[in-house]
């Protein structure tokens, strides 16, 4: 089986896709994820709208202005300019203060003031909306204790858990790394077995004393070799350029990616058995298996938020529980007894695809 | 095995697909040593007879043996004593000359210094022993065939299988190619060949004709030209072919 593996190596090693595939690709996309396509919100451009002009107000406007989050674009002086800002465009939210806003505040309690949000884009807007309500909030609260004043009202302090800085890398380093094992290893397996179909090598080996277990694993290794070190490489990446911790154990992180790559690989070949051409084992795992896992995994859209139907369909995806899992143990820190279940399910979904990989390319033979 | 002479035994092989009966009812042998062409017209069931000689595939009913060994229980032994060449080749285009034979070496389990001596001493042959660390994608087609020969019968098979192993080359390569069978077969080793050339069946010792999954001919070249009453092997396999329609 050593030369077969040897072999698996020089095709790899020598075609330039396949390199850029398998090593250009998971650093672009940790970058791109990382950098790019961020969810968090910074610099955001606000108007205020200060019709009390007092130091609380005021106060309060530093507060927002100095959090970081939010830039001063303008000091709106009515009302009626409130749509104009908005329609320049250069805008994402007005912060409008009532009139005698300090004196209220004083006086009774309370006092109001208005967010206007540009909903355009929405998870941007609920994101603009919680952060301006958390600086508020912690001021006013910041304010009681300076007064003295017990709290009549409860202020609900919004507490980030886990990702205390919402930093969206934090939620992303898990999808890519599920996203790219599932790439490289059943895209790459399936593209490469229907290849020597194609080329008819496939024909000379299995004519050869090698039994159809030995071919598989031989054509599996180096890409469980591979994968592995993706992992690594992304691992790698994400801790040292964007700080993402792995607050649990190093060591359970690679036996659950080990099981993920090993169950990729067996969709690979199951995915290969019934494809006649490299385009099509491409296409099939695109399609089959590369979008289902973006979209239904709940890697970029929540689970909770998709339609009952989608919700079932999501069980069926490997990659679903194998993010849990990875989330779990890089951002919780827990251990395996918070995420057994999981990890049954995935084993069970493993060693279902393997049996059926085999099944398949041993009635291909006959 | 009746006869030790016999390296290929077939007795009332059958092998169905369904209700298709894709191989009916074949009864033949192929002597050691042995150029045996194996021809007949495109779905007349050769491919699922070498697939079933080769112990791919397991016959519906009926016996055969390659090398002494039974294709259906013993395909383990059968498949260490064939060698086994198509039109496709079966050699890396991303490998050199040298890293094909190493592999398919090393599949066949060649030690490691067998297939030094023995790639070196097949390329001394073929003249080819400065192109050992070419890439076979930078080498012409003709050549690359026979290397593909060459490596099919690295491990001393008793048998080759060549599935129409001339197809798209130029006749002055397909003669080169034959003398590397013929060379071949005065070793001692068998050829089993399938060939659409009729001008190749007549090199061969004997053929056999099949259509609709049933041997309709089975003797020398001559015998069967003498027996249809023809000049060329194209008219014979026309004759069997129209017979049959």
């Amino acid at each position: 089986m050593w030369p077969f593996i040897k072999k698996e190596f020089f095709h790899i090693f020598r075609d330039f896709r396949s390199m850029l595939i398998l090593f250009g690709m998971p650093v672009a996309q940790v970058l791109l994820f990382g950098f790019a396509i961020t969810t968090d919100i910074k610099d955001v451009s606000i108007a205020i709208l200060d019709n009390s002009k007092d130091n609380v107000s005021r106060e309060i406007s530093n507060k927002l202005v100095s959090s970081g989050y939010f830039i001063l674009n303008s000091n709106l002086s009515s009302n009626n300019e409130i749509e104009a800002a908005f329609k320049r465009g250069d805008i994402k939210e007005v912060v409008v203060f009532e009139s005698d806003f300090a004196q209220k505040l004083q006086r009774e309690g309370v006092a109001d003031i208005q967010l206007i949000i540009d909903a355009s884009e929405p998870n941007t807007a609920s994101m603009i909306n919680a952060y301006t309500s958390g600086i508020i909030n912690s001021y006013s609260l910041e304010l009681m204790k300076k007064q003295g004043k017990i709290p009549i009202s409860i202020i609900t302090e919004p507490k980030m858990l886990y990702n205390s800085g919402l930093r969206s890398v934090f939620m992303f380093v898990p999808g890519v790394i599920t996203i790219l094992l599932m790439l490289v290893s059943a895209m790459m397996t399936s593209i490469s077995i229907t290849r020597e179909k194609e080329v008819g090598t496939m024909e000379a080996i299995l004519v050869s004393p090698l039994k159809p277990i030995q071919i598989i694993l031989g054509k599996v290794a180096p890409y469980v070799l591979l994968s592995f070190i993706n992992l690594i490489v992304i691992l790698l990446l994400s801790a040292f350029v964007f700080d993402m911790p792995i607050r649990g154990s190093i060591a359970l992180l690679l036996v659950e990616s080990i099981l993920f790559i090993v169950m990729a690989l067996a969709l690979g070949i199951l995915i290969s058995s019934v494809s006649k051409s490299q385009q099509q084992a491409m296409l099939l795992s695109m399609f089959a298996l590369l979008l289902p896992t973006i979209l239904l995994s709940g890697f970029i859209f929540p689970i909770e938020n998709m339609p009952y139907a989608l919700q079932l369909v999501s069980h069926v995806m490997p990659s679903k529980w194998f993010i849990i899992i990875v989330k779990n143990i890089m951002l919780k820190g827990v251990g395996i007894g918070y995420f057994w279940k999981e990890t049954l399910i995935l084993l069970a979904m493993t060693v279902f695809f393997i049996l059926m990989s085999v099944k398949k390319f041993k009635t291909r033979l006959e | 095995m009746k006869d030790d002479d016999h390296i290929i035994v077939v007795e009332n092989l059958v092998k169905k697909f369904g209700s298709f009966v894709a191989n009916d009812n074949l009864n033949f042998f192929v002597r050691r040593g042995e150029i045996f062409g194996f021809l007949g017209a495109n779905g007349a069931g050769k491919t699922t007879a070498i697939k079933i000689l080769s112990g791919l595939s397991k016959p519906s009913s009926g016996k055969a043996s390659v090398a002494g060994f039974d294709v259906g229980r013993q395909s383990e032994k059968v498949k260490r004593n064939i060698g086994y060449m198509s039109q496709r080749f079966s050699l890396y285009d991303d490998m050199t000359v040298k890293e094909n034979f190493r592999f398919y070496g090393g599949i066949y389990g060649l030690s490691a210094k067998g297939i030094k001596q023995k790639t070196a001493h097949l390329l001394q042959k073929l003249d080819m022993l400065d192109y050992k660390d070419m890439l076979l994608s930078k080498i012409p087609l003709g050549w690359k065939q026979k290397l593909a020969f060459s490596v099919a019968v690295m491990h001393d098979p008793a048998v080759v299988f060549l599935d129409e192993p001339t197809g798209g080359v130029d006749p002055i390569t397909r003669r080169q190619f034959w003398e590397l069978i013929y060379e071949k077969a005065s070793e001692g080793t068998t050829i089993f060949v399938t060939t659409h050339y009729m001008d190749e069946a007549e090199y061969c010792e004997r053929v056999s004709i099949m259509s609709e999954g049933r041997i309709e001919a089975l003797d020398t070249p001559s015998n069967l030209k003498k027996k249809y009453n023809v000049n060329t092997m194209d008219e014979v396999f026309v004759r069997i072919a129209r017979s049959d329609a």
